[in-house]
């Protein structure tokens, strides 16, 4: 008996997670190009170092809570420092961050 | 680039909680203020409080009580990347419901797993000492791990047990895949030891995720695993429909003997909750659910809502 009403929560469960959206592709995930020669790069760089930040952010930023909706400028050092340890963010990550959060 | 990015900060959640179960309904205003604090390049200070009031149903009227305490004090010190050392009263790093998810403004649901104390020692807390960093962070993958002791502590801020442990997770940012190992040993009393491991996975590109931990200790073990989403089909996160959030967790424990060591249940208990949140705008949320449990003492009802606002602010103006 118990059994059967915990099967049937279960199978409510499993139909209303059933239309998980997975319309909207993500946006950088799949890393940085290395391809590009030294003049390229240095042109790109603000760019890159932006799209990088964010793919970082977008990675790591939103798995433990709902990321942050915006926050002053003055924090943004404390924030990563405070994050840096609970989201296993290496040194790269963190210089990337900081940009992302102070364009 | 700006300066002065490292003022200290205060954040964490103040929420309102309404729990109905078996009938009995109780009250809960809470605020759980967080301070993090950079001195220098390398040393950091943080810390987090709970102050509550407990409004509980009585047979003539409420009966309330009252609770201020300080959840975890810590220093960290950042030695390199890989490496800080925390010294303090500081969160136990075992599975991660404990120092990921217990905030107010965190957790999808009002209250902990039924699992939530095995692990942890009762205060939830060490008193002592943590290494803790990023082992590998490579492109596709990371590996963290934290190491710990605690040495025994009778005082009333910050009570803590003799005992060791440590974590270690594997994150692959690709996949958004986190699967990680917990241990602990109790080193008064009995010398027990507790196993843990989690599973997380929240597909990129989806506000899909899911969450589960097992664990184990000498005389009960247990699950929990969690799913929420948002969707994104009716005009994105922030549409009235894409803040809406349902949650589901399913949770087991089975008793391995009658020992009332830890806060597990004394039979072996399941239990389904079902949750809809919805994510006001301004960091707000409102948490409602529904449960179900089962055991052999009796099958209940448990009805929570609340809202949770979160708050986060620099402590003074900029230099
Ligand atoms: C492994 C889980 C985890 C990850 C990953 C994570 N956070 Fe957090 N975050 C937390 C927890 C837990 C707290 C609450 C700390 C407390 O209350 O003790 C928090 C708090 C915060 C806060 C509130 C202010 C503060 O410092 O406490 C901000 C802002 C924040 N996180 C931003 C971020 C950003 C940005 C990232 C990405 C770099 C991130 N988080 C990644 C777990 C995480």
């Amino acid at each position: 008996m118990k059994m059967t009403s915990l099967a049937v929560m279960l199978a409510l469960a499993a139909v209303s997670l059933a239309p998980v959206a997975r319309s909207e592709a993500p946006a950088a995930s799949n890393g940085k190009t290395e391809t590009k020669s030294d003049k390229q790069q240095k042109d790109q760089r603000s760019h890159q170092d932006q799209d990088d930040g964010e793919r970082i952010f977008e990675a790591n930023c939103s798995r433990c809570h709902n990321a942050p909706e915006g926050f002053s400028p003055r924090i943004s050092g404390t924030i990563v420092r405070h994050m840096r340890m609970r989201a296993s963010l290496s040194a790269h990550d963190e210089q990337e961050l900081l940009r992302f959060f102070n364009p | 680039m700006a300066r002065a990015q490292d003022t200290p900060l205060i954040s964490g959640g103040v929420a309102f909680f309404s729990n109905t179960n078996g009938g009995n309904t109780s009250y809960m205003p809470l605020i759980e203020p967080l301070i993090a604090m950079p001195i220098g390049q390398r040393f950091m200070i943080e810390s987090r409080a709970a102050i509550l009031e407990s409004f509980n149903p009585t047979s003539n009227g409420y009966d309330h009580s009252h609770f201020a305490g300080f959840t975890y004090l810590q220093g960290d010190f950042i030695v390199n990347p890989h490496l800080t050392i925390v010294g303090g009263s500081f969160l136990l790093p075992f599975n991660t419901y404990n120092d990921r998810l217990s905030p107010v403004w965190i957790n999808n649901f009002q209250d902990g797993p039924l699992i939530a104390s095995l692990g942890i020692l009762s205060s939830g807390s060490g008193l002592g000492g943590m290494a803790r960093g990023s082992a590998v962070s490579h492109h596709s993958y990371s590996i963290d791990y934290a190491g710990w002791f605690s040495a025994r502590s009778g005082n009333e801020q910050f009570t803590a047990t003799r005992a060791f442990g440590g974590r270690t997770s594997l994150y692959l940012p690709d996949q958004r895949l986190e699967v990680g190992l917990s241990y602990d040993r109790q080193l008064q009393g009995t010398h027990e030891n507790f196993y843990g491991a989690h599973v997380w996975w929240e597909p990129a590109g989806t506000a899909f995720r899911l969450r589960s931990e097992y664990a184990r200790g000498h005389h009960a073990q247990g699950y929990w695993v969690e799913a929420d989403y948002r969707t994104q089909a009716f005009g994105g996160l922030n549409s009235w429909v894409g803040r809406f959030e349902p949650v589901f967790r399913l949770q087991q424990t089975f008793r391995r003997d009658t020992v009332v060591s830890d806060g597990v249940p004394l039979v072996d208990t399941q239990r389904a909750d079902f949750g809809i949140d919805y994510n006001l705008p301004h960091n707000t949320r409102i948490l409602t659910s529904y449960s179900r449990q089962f055991s052999s003492s009796g099958n209940t009802n448990i009805w929570e809502t609340g809202i949770v606002y979160r708050f986060l602010f620099p402590t003074w103006k900029g230099r």
